[in-house]
Protein backbone atom coordinates (compact mmCIF):
# COMPACT_ATOMS: atom_id res chain seq x y z
CA UNK A 1 0.00 0.00 0.00
CA UNK A 2 1.17 3.11 -0.98
CA UNK A 3 0.77 6.71 1.12
CA UNK A 4 -0.72 9.57 -0.97
CA UNK A 5 2.03 12.58 -1.87
CA UNK A 6 2.15 15.49 -0.04
CA UNK A 7 1.66 17.91 -2.68
CA UNK A 8 -2.19 16.19 -2.78
CA UNK A 9 -2.70 16.16 0.39
CA UNK A 10 -1.88 19.84 0.70
CA UNK A 11 -4.72 20.84 -2.55
CA UNK A 12 -7.64 18.67 -0.75
CA UNK A 13 -6.91 20.66 2.64
CA UNK A 14 -6.95 23.55 0.00
CA UNK A 15 -10.26 23.19 -1.30
CA UNK A 16 -11.81 22.04 1.92
CA UNK A 17 -11.03 25.39 2.98
CA UNK A 18 -12.15 26.89 0.36
CA UNK A 19 -15.31 25.85 0.28
CA UNK A 20 -15.69 26.44 4.03
CA UNK A 21 -14.41 29.67 3.03
CA UNK A 22 -17.46 29.82 0.62
CA UNK A 23 -20.06 28.39 2.71
CA UNK A 24 -19.48 30.74 5.50
CA UNK A 25 -19.56 34.08 3.19
CA UNK A 26 -23.21 32.57 1.98
CA UNK A 27 -24.53 31.95 5.38
CA UNK A 28 -23.69 36.03 6.40
CA UNK A 29 -24.98 37.43 2.86
CA UNK A 30 -27.96 35.43 2.80
CA UNK A 31 -31.02 36.65 4.16
CA UNK A 32 -32.67 34.71 6.53
CA UNK A 33 -35.38 32.44 5.21
CA UNK A 34 -38.77 32.88 6.31
CA UNK A 35 -40.53 29.74 8.08
CA UNK A 36 -42.77 28.77 5.73
CA UNK A 37 -46.43 28.16 6.83
CA UNK A 38 -48.45 25.34 6.61
CA UNK A 39 -51.32 24.09 7.56
CA UNK A 40 -51.95 19.99 8.47
CA UNK A 41 -55.91 19.12 8.37
CA UNK A 42 -56.84 15.55 9.57
CA UNK A 43 -59.81 14.46 8.41
CA UNK A 44 -60.70 12.00 11.71
CA UNK A 45 -61.33 8.13 11.30
CA UNK A 46 -61.31 6.86 7.52
CA UNK A 47 -61.28 3.35 5.54
CA UNK A 48 -62.61 0.91 8.10
CA UNK A 49 -62.69 3.08 10.62
CA UNK A 50 -66.39 4.71 10.24
CA UNK A 51 -66.36 6.74 13.17
CA UNK A 52 -69.63 7.50 14.66
CA UNK A 53 -73.18 7.49 12.74
CA UNK A 54 -74.90 10.96 12.00
CA UNK A 55 -79.09 11.54 12.21
CA UNK A 56 -78.52 10.98 8.38
CA UNK A 57 -77.22 7.47 8.21
CA UNK A 58 -74.22 9.53 6.58
CA UNK A 59 -71.10 7.81 8.70
CA UNK A 60 -68.92 10.14 10.61
CA UNK A 61 -65.46 9.54 8.44
CA UNK A 62 -67.27 10.77 5.14
CA UNK A 63 -68.31 14.47 6.32
CA UNK A 64 -64.87 15.06 8.16
CA UNK A 65 -63.18 14.17 4.52
CA UNK A 66 -66.13 16.53 3.13
CA UNK A 67 -65.08 19.31 5.48
CA UNK A 68 -61.10 18.73 4.96
CA UNK A 69 -61.63 18.91 1.25
CA UNK A 70 -63.75 22.29 1.15
CA UNK A 71 -61.06 23.82 3.98
CA UNK A 72 -58.34 22.48 1.71
CA UNK A 73 -59.65 24.27 -1.14
CA UNK A 74 -60.22 28.02 0.65
CA UNK A 75 -56.95 27.86 2.18
CA UNK A 76 -55.05 26.91 -0.88
CA UNK A 77 -57.04 29.30 -2.86
CA UNK A 78 -55.39 31.86 0.02
CA UNK A 79 -51.96 30.94 -1.02
CA UNK A 80 -51.75 28.60 1.78
CA UNK A 81 -49.76 25.66 1.66
CA UNK A 82 -51.82 22.78 3.04
CA UNK A 83 -51.12 19.24 4.10
CA UNK A 84 -53.74 16.89 4.29
CA UNK A 85 -54.06 13.45 6.38
CA UNK A 86 -56.34 11.98 3.06
CA UNK A 87 -58.06 12.78 0.43
CA UNK A 88 -59.88 9.16 -0.06
CA UNK A 89 -61.43 6.34 2.09
CA UNK A 90 -58.28 5.00 3.69
CA UNK A 91 -57.61 3.70 7.10
CA UNK A 92 -54.94 5.75 9.02
CA UNK A 93 -53.90 4.94 12.14
CA UNK A 94 -53.54 8.10 15.29
CA UNK A 95 -49.55 7.52 14.72
CA UNK A 96 -49.46 8.09 11.03
CA UNK A 97 -51.97 11.53 11.44
CA UNK A 98 -49.36 13.01 14.07
CA UNK A 99 -46.47 11.69 12.15
CA UNK A 100 -47.49 13.34 8.85
CA UNK A 101 -48.34 16.39 11.55
CA UNK A 102 -44.80 16.80 12.91
CA UNK A 103 -42.75 16.18 9.86
CA UNK A 104 -44.48 18.83 8.32
CA UNK A 105 -43.39 21.89 10.74
CA UNK A 106 -46.84 23.12 10.57
CA UNK A 107 -48.45 26.02 12.95
CA UNK A 108 -51.61 24.79 12.36
CA UNK A 109 -52.91 21.54 12.42
CA UNK A 110 -56.82 20.55 12.74
CA UNK A 111 -58.42 17.23 13.05
CA UNK A 112 -61.62 17.59 11.89
CA UNK A 113 -64.69 15.38 13.36
CA UNK A 114 -68.79 15.05 13.24
CA UNK A 115 -71.31 14.26 15.36
CA UNK A 116 -75.10 13.90 16.02
CA UNK A 117 -74.81 15.24 19.48
CA UNK A 118 -74.82 19.23 21.27
CA UNK A 119 -74.63 22.00 18.96
CA UNK A 120 -72.64 23.96 16.55
CA UNK A 121 -68.80 23.63 16.74
CA UNK A 122 -67.46 22.26 19.55
CA UNK A 123 -63.55 23.15 19.62
CA UNK A 124 -60.88 20.78 21.98
CA UNK A 125 -57.54 21.61 22.81
CA UNK A 126 -55.68 18.30 24.58
CA UNK A 127 -55.82 18.30 28.22
CA UNK A 128 -52.67 17.62 28.73
CA UNK A 129 -50.92 20.03 31.22
CA UNK A 130 -48.06 22.68 29.20
CA UNK A 131 -44.22 21.73 29.26
CA UNK A 132 -41.07 23.43 28.26
CA UNK A 133 -39.89 22.64 24.70
CA UNK A 134 -37.47 20.11 24.37
CA UNK A 135 -35.20 18.46 22.00
CA UNK A 136 -36.48 15.15 22.58
CA UNK A 137 -40.61 14.60 23.59
CA UNK A 138 -42.57 11.72 24.68
CA UNK A 139 -44.76 10.69 21.84
CA UNK A 140 -47.52 10.11 23.41
CA UNK A 141 -47.55 13.87 25.21
CA UNK A 142 -45.95 15.76 22.84
CA UNK A 143 -48.35 18.39 22.29
CA UNK A 144 -47.88 19.53 25.97
CA UNK A 145 -45.00 21.71 24.36
CA UNK A 146 -47.51 23.31 22.34
CA UNK A 147 -50.70 23.67 24.28
CA UNK A 148 -50.32 27.32 24.98
CA UNK A 149 -50.24 27.82 21.01
CA UNK A 150 -52.75 25.73 20.25
CA UNK A 151 -55.00 27.68 23.58
CA UNK A 152 -54.39 30.47 21.22
CA UNK A 153 -55.45 29.01 17.83
CA UNK A 154 -58.48 27.66 19.72
CA UNK A 155 -59.58 31.70 20.57
CA UNK A 156 -58.73 32.42 16.97
CA UNK A 157 -61.02 29.75 16.15
CA UNK A 158 -63.85 30.75 18.37
CA UNK A 159 -63.73 34.39 17.20
CA UNK A 160 -64.07 33.74 13.77
CA UNK A 161 -66.62 31.16 13.84
CA UNK A 162 -68.58 33.57 16.75
CA UNK A 163 -68.23 36.31 14.04
CA UNK A 164 -69.91 34.02 11.39
CA UNK A 165 -73.05 33.40 13.76
CA UNK A 166 -72.14 30.00 15.06
CA UNK A 167 -72.15 28.28 18.24
CA UNK A 168 -69.23 27.33 20.04
CA UNK A 169 -68.51 25.13 22.49
CA UNK A 170 -64.53 25.40 24.20
CA UNK A 171 -63.85 22.22 26.10
CA UNK A 172 -60.60 20.14 26.80
CA UNK A 173 -60.50 16.49 25.83
CA UNK A 174 -57.62 13.62 25.66
CA UNK A 175 -57.82 12.75 22.06
CA UNK A 176 -55.02 10.05 21.10
CA UNK A 177 -54.09 12.04 17.36
CA UNK A 178 -53.92 15.55 19.17
CA UNK A 179 -51.96 14.85 22.54
CA UNK A 180 -49.01 13.33 19.71
CA UNK A 181 -48.43 16.43 17.57
CA UNK A 182 -46.06 19.15 18.59
CA UNK A 183 -47.79 21.86 16.64
CA UNK A 184 -50.73 24.29 17.44
CA UNK A 185 -53.28 21.80 17.40
CA UNK A 186 -57.28 21.94 17.62
CA UNK A 187 -59.79 19.08 16.96
CA UNK A 188 -62.64 21.05 15.01
CA UNK A 189 -66.23 18.88 15.91
CA UNK A 190 -68.84 19.53 13.52
CA UNK A 191 -72.52 19.06 15.14
CA UNK A 192 -75.72 19.93 14.12
CA UNK A 193 -76.95 23.27 14.12
CA UNK A 194 -79.58 24.45 16.14
CA UNK A 195 -81.96 27.25 16.46
CA UNK A 196 -83.35 29.26 19.61
CA UNK A 197 -85.46 26.02 20.62
CA UNK A 198 -82.98 23.78 19.87
CA UNK A 199 -84.71 22.63 17.44
CA UNK A 200 -81.45 21.53 14.30
CA UNK A 201 -81.55 23.50 11.17
CA UNK A 202 -78.81 21.97 9.74
CA UNK A 203 -76.87 18.51 10.27
CA UNK A 204 -73.26 18.14 9.59
CA UNK A 205 -73.04 16.80 6.00
CA UNK A 206 -75.32 19.91 5.02
CA UNK A 207 -73.14 21.27 2.14
CA UNK A 208 -74.16 24.91 3.47
CA UNK A 209 -73.65 24.20 6.77
CA UNK A 210 -69.63 22.72 6.19
CA UNK A 211 -69.46 26.05 3.58
CA UNK A 212 -70.22 28.58 6.02
CA UNK A 213 -67.88 27.05 8.51
CA UNK A 214 -65.19 26.68 6.00
CA UNK A 215 -64.90 29.72 5.58
CA UNK A 216 -65.10 31.11 9.13
CA UNK A 217 -62.20 28.85 9.62
CA UNK A 218 -60.25 29.74 6.36
CA UNK A 219 -60.58 33.53 7.94
CA UNK A 220 -59.09 32.27 11.42
CA UNK A 221 -56.66 30.68 9.85
CA UNK A 222 -55.82 33.79 7.45
CA UNK A 223 -55.32 35.94 10.55
CA UNK A 224 -53.50 33.32 12.82
CA UNK A 225 -51.26 33.66 9.87
CA UNK A 226 -51.01 37.28 9.90
CA UNK A 227 -50.11 37.35 13.64
CA UNK A 228 -47.81 34.58 13.16
CA UNK A 229 -45.81 36.74 10.74
CA UNK A 230 -46.23 39.86 13.29
CA UNK A 231 -44.55 38.04 15.85
CA UNK A 232 -42.16 36.61 13.98
CA UNK A 233 -41.13 39.85 12.13
CA UNK A 234 -40.95 41.39 16.25
CA UNK A 235 -38.16 38.78 16.83
CA UNK A 236 -34.65 39.66 16.78
CA UNK B 1 -126.25 -63.75 41.50
CA UNK B 2 -122.67 -61.97 42.29
CA UNK B 3 -119.99 -64.69 43.48
CA UNK B 4 -119.07 -63.73 46.98
CA UNK B 5 -115.54 -63.36 46.09
CA UNK B 6 -116.23 -60.29 43.97
CA UNK B 7 -117.87 -58.65 46.55
CA UNK B 8 -115.11 -59.04 48.89
CA UNK B 9 -112.89 -57.43 45.88
CA UNK B 10 -115.24 -54.69 45.63
CA UNK B 11 -115.44 -53.89 49.17
CA UNK B 12 -111.59 -53.58 49.22
CA UNK B 13 -111.24 -51.55 46.31
CA UNK B 14 -113.72 -49.39 47.26
CA UNK B 15 -112.01 -48.63 50.72
CA UNK B 16 -108.60 -48.28 49.09
CA UNK B 17 -110.40 -45.40 46.82
CA UNK B 18 -111.51 -43.48 50.19
CA UNK B 19 -108.55 -43.90 52.00
CA UNK B 20 -106.08 -42.52 49.01
CA UNK B 21 -109.07 -39.66 48.68
CA UNK B 22 -108.46 -38.82 52.16
CA UNK B 23 -104.75 -39.05 51.68
CA UNK B 24 -105.05 -36.41 49.16
CA UNK B 25 -107.48 -34.22 50.68
CA UNK B 26 -104.55 -34.77 54.07
CA UNK B 27 -101.87 -33.87 51.88
CA UNK B 28 -103.25 -30.94 49.60
CA UNK B 29 -104.52 -29.30 53.24
CA UNK B 30 -100.82 -29.97 54.61
CA UNK B 31 -99.31 -28.02 51.48
CA UNK B 32 -101.83 -25.18 52.18
CA UNK B 33 -100.90 -24.24 55.54
CA UNK B 34 -96.84 -24.78 54.60
CA UNK B 35 -97.57 -21.81 51.74
CA UNK B 36 -99.48 -20.35 53.88
CA UNK B 37 -96.57 -19.98 56.79
CA UNK B 38 -94.17 -19.14 54.27
CA UNK B 39 -96.31 -16.40 53.20
CA UNK B 40 -95.98 -14.47 56.79
CA UNK B 41 -92.45 -15.23 56.68
CA UNK B 42 -91.61 -13.64 53.77
CA UNK B 43 -89.95 -9.85 54.00
CA UNK B 44 -93.36 -7.41 52.67
CA UNK B 45 -90.59 -4.47 52.29
CA UNK B 46 -87.07 -3.89 50.70
CA UNK B 47 -84.59 -4.28 53.43
CA UNK B 48 -82.58 -0.81 54.03
CA UNK B 49 -79.17 -2.33 53.28
CA UNK B 50 -77.68 1.67 53.88
CA UNK B 51 -78.72 5.09 54.92
CA UNK B 52 -79.76 8.26 52.47
CA UNK B 53 -77.03 10.33 52.42
CA UNK B 54 -76.73 13.62 50.50
CA UNK B 55 -74.32 13.10 47.13
CA UNK B 56 -73.25 15.48 44.62
CA UNK B 57 -73.47 14.35 41.01
CA UNK B 58 -71.65 16.45 37.92
CA UNK B 59 -74.06 15.98 35.07
CA UNK B 60 -73.07 16.47 31.89
CA UNK B 61 -75.11 18.69 28.94
CA UNK B 62 -74.78 17.98 25.52
CA UNK B 63 -76.06 21.51 24.47
CA UNK B 64 -73.46 24.06 26.14
CA UNK B 65 -70.65 21.70 27.09
CA UNK B 66 -71.42 22.35 30.69
CA UNK B 67 -71.11 19.71 33.95
CA UNK B 68 -73.86 21.04 36.75
CA UNK B 69 -73.33 20.04 40.52
CA UNK B 70 -76.43 18.38 41.43
CA UNK B 71 -77.73 17.28 44.64
CA UNK B 72 -79.18 14.17 45.27
CA UNK B 73 -80.18 11.77 48.78
CA UNK B 74 -79.07 8.22 48.00
CA UNK B 75 -78.37 5.32 49.71
CA UNK B 76 -74.95 5.17 50.42
CA UNK B 77 -72.60 1.85 51.49
CA UNK B 78 -70.14 2.29 53.59
CA UNK B 79 -67.27 0.61 51.55
CA UNK B 80 -66.05 3.00 49.45
CA UNK B 81 -65.35 0.91 46.49
CA UNK B 82 -69.02 0.06 46.20
CA UNK B 83 -70.02 3.91 47.42
CA UNK B 84 -68.07 4.95 43.98
CA UNK B 85 -70.12 1.95 42.14
CA UNK B 86 -73.52 3.42 43.32
CA UNK B 87 -72.87 6.86 43.21
CA UNK B 88 -71.78 6.47 39.14
CA UNK B 89 -74.38 3.56 38.58
CA UNK B 90 -76.69 6.73 39.68
CA UNK B 91 -75.29 8.73 37.25
CA UNK B 92 -75.59 6.60 34.51
CA UNK B 93 -79.28 6.41 35.55
CA UNK B 94 -79.57 9.99 35.07
CA UNK B 95 -78.18 9.90 31.65
CA UNK B 96 -80.45 6.31 30.31
CA UNK B 97 -83.33 9.10 31.47
CA UNK B 98 -85.75 9.33 28.47
CA UNK B 99 -85.00 13.78 28.74
CA UNK B 100 -81.62 13.29 29.70
CA UNK B 101 -79.40 16.43 28.28
CA UNK B 102 -77.04 14.17 27.98
CA UNK B 103 -78.26 10.96 26.38
CA UNK B 104 -76.41 7.21 27.41
CA UNK B 105 -78.11 4.62 26.94
CA UNK B 106 -77.19 1.39 29.71
CA UNK B 107 -78.20 3.21 32.88
CA UNK B 108 -76.30 1.62 36.11
CA UNK B 109 -75.57 -1.58 34.99
CA UNK B 110 -72.82 -0.51 32.52
CA UNK B 111 -70.42 0.06 35.83
CA UNK B 112 -69.16 -3.30 36.36
CA UNK B 113 -67.14 -2.54 39.39
CA UNK B 114 -64.94 0.53 40.91
CA UNK B 115 -61.45 -0.81 42.51
CA UNK B 116 -59.85 1.53 44.94
CA UNK B 117 -56.17 1.55 45.36
CA UNK B 118 -53.40 4.02 46.49
CA UNK B 119 -51.69 5.92 43.84
CA UNK B 120 -48.46 4.90 43.00
CA UNK B 121 -45.79 6.79 45.18
CA UNK B 122 -48.31 8.41 46.79
CA UNK B 123 -47.51 6.50 50.27
CA UNK B 124 -43.95 7.11 50.23
CA UNK B 125 -42.14 9.85 52.38
CA UNK B 126 -41.71 12.17 49.30
CA UNK B 127 -45.43 12.21 48.22
CA UNK B 128 -46.87 15.40 47.78
CA UNK B 129 -50.56 13.83 47.79
CA UNK B 130 -50.18 11.41 50.54
CA UNK B 131 -53.06 8.98 50.92
CA UNK B 132 -53.93 9.64 47.18
CA UNK B 133 -56.37 7.23 45.51
CA UNK B 134 -56.23 5.46 42.18
CA UNK B 135 -60.11 4.54 41.03
CA UNK B 136 -60.00 1.64 38.15
CA UNK B 137 -63.54 1.94 36.75
CA UNK B 138 -64.79 -1.13 34.73
CA UNK B 139 -67.36 0.01 31.96
CA UNK B 140 -68.83 -2.97 30.86
CA UNK B 141 -68.97 -3.94 27.07
CA UNK B 142 -72.35 -3.11 26.03
CA UNK B 143 -72.27 0.36 27.51
CA UNK B 144 -69.33 1.42 25.72
CA UNK B 145 -71.12 -0.26 22.80
CA UNK B 146 -73.98 1.73 23.41
CA UNK B 147 -71.95 4.86 23.85
CA UNK B 148 -73.57 7.84 21.33
CA UNK B 149 -70.06 8.81 19.25
CA UNK B 150 -68.01 12.04 19.33
CA UNK B 151 -65.37 14.03 21.60
CA UNK B 152 -67.32 16.34 23.00
CA UNK B 153 -69.98 13.33 24.30
CA UNK B 154 -67.64 10.66 25.14
CA UNK B 155 -65.09 13.31 27.03
CA UNK B 156 -68.58 14.57 29.20
CA UNK B 157 -69.01 11.11 30.23
CA UNK B 158 -65.29 10.40 31.53
CA UNK B 159 -64.82 13.84 33.33
CA UNK B 160 -68.72 13.64 35.07
CA UNK B 161 -67.70 10.63 36.21
CA UNK B 162 -64.23 11.56 37.29
CA UNK B 163 -66.17 14.92 38.60
CA UNK B 164 -68.50 12.90 40.61
CA UNK B 165 -65.95 10.64 42.06
CA UNK B 166 -63.96 13.71 43.41
CA UNK B 167 -66.85 15.77 44.76
CA UNK B 168 -67.93 12.38 46.91
CA UNK B 169 -64.50 10.69 47.36
CA UNK B 170 -62.06 13.62 47.52
CA UNK B 171 -58.90 10.99 48.03
CA UNK B 172 -59.57 10.22 44.48
CA UNK B 173 -56.54 12.05 42.91
CA UNK B 174 -56.65 10.04 39.60
CA UNK B 175 -59.00 7.90 37.33
CA UNK B 176 -58.11 4.86 35.04
CA UNK B 177 -60.42 3.58 32.87
CA UNK B 178 -60.95 -0.57 31.52
CA UNK B 179 -63.91 -2.22 29.40
CA UNK B 180 -65.01 -5.14 30.51
CA UNK B 181 -61.83 -5.53 32.69
CA UNK B 182 -59.17 -5.05 29.19
CA UNK B 183 -57.62 -1.67 28.53
CA UNK B 184 -59.70 0.04 25.43
CA UNK B 185 -58.20 2.72 22.99
CA UNK B 186 -61.47 5.02 22.89
CA UNK B 187 -64.39 5.10 24.50
CA UNK B 188 -66.51 5.16 21.12
CA UNK B 189 -63.94 6.24 18.65
CA UNK B 190 -62.98 9.32 20.40
CA UNK B 191 -61.87 9.73 24.19
CA UNK B 192 -58.97 8.16 25.15
CA UNK B 193 -59.53 5.65 27.55
CA UNK B 194 -55.55 4.54 27.72
CA UNK B 195 -54.51 7.40 30.18
CA UNK B 196 -54.79 8.35 33.83
CA UNK B 197 -57.31 10.81 34.65
CA UNK B 198 -56.80 13.63 36.90
CA UNK B 199 -59.86 14.18 38.65
CA UNK B 200 -58.89 17.96 39.57
CA UNK B 201 -59.52 18.59 35.75
CA UNK B 202 -62.91 17.54 35.94
CA UNK B 203 -63.87 20.88 37.61
CA UNK B 204 -67.76 21.77 37.32
CA UNK B 205 -68.82 24.79 34.55
CA UNK B 206 -72.42 25.20 35.38
CA UNK B 207 -74.26 26.73 38.27
CA UNK B 208 -75.12 24.05 41.37
CA UNK B 209 -79.07 22.74 40.95
CA UNK B 210 -81.19 20.48 43.67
Amino acid sequence: MTLPRPSFLRSIVLLAAAAAAAMLAFAQQAPPTATRFVVVLDAAHGGADRGGRLTSGQPEKAVTLALSVRLRSLLAARGIAVITTRESDITLDPDTRAAVANRANAQVCLNIHATESGSGVHLFVSSLASAPAARFVPWKTAQAVAITRSVALAGALNAALLHAGMNVTLGRTALITVDSMTCPAVAVELAPQRGPDNAITAQPDDPEYQASVASALAAAILEWRSEAGHMEARMP
Amino acid sequence: MIPRYQKVIFILLLLASLGMGAELWHLRERAHQRLLAGETTAPTKAPIVAPAEEATLLVANDMDGSLTPQERSLPLPADPGVRARVLLGKLLDLYAAPDAAHPVPGGAAGVGQVFLMPVPGANTKNSSSPGALLAVVNLTGAFAAGHPSGIETESLTVLSMCGTLRANLPDVAEVRFLVDGQQRATLAGHADLTRTYLTADAAPTGTTTQ
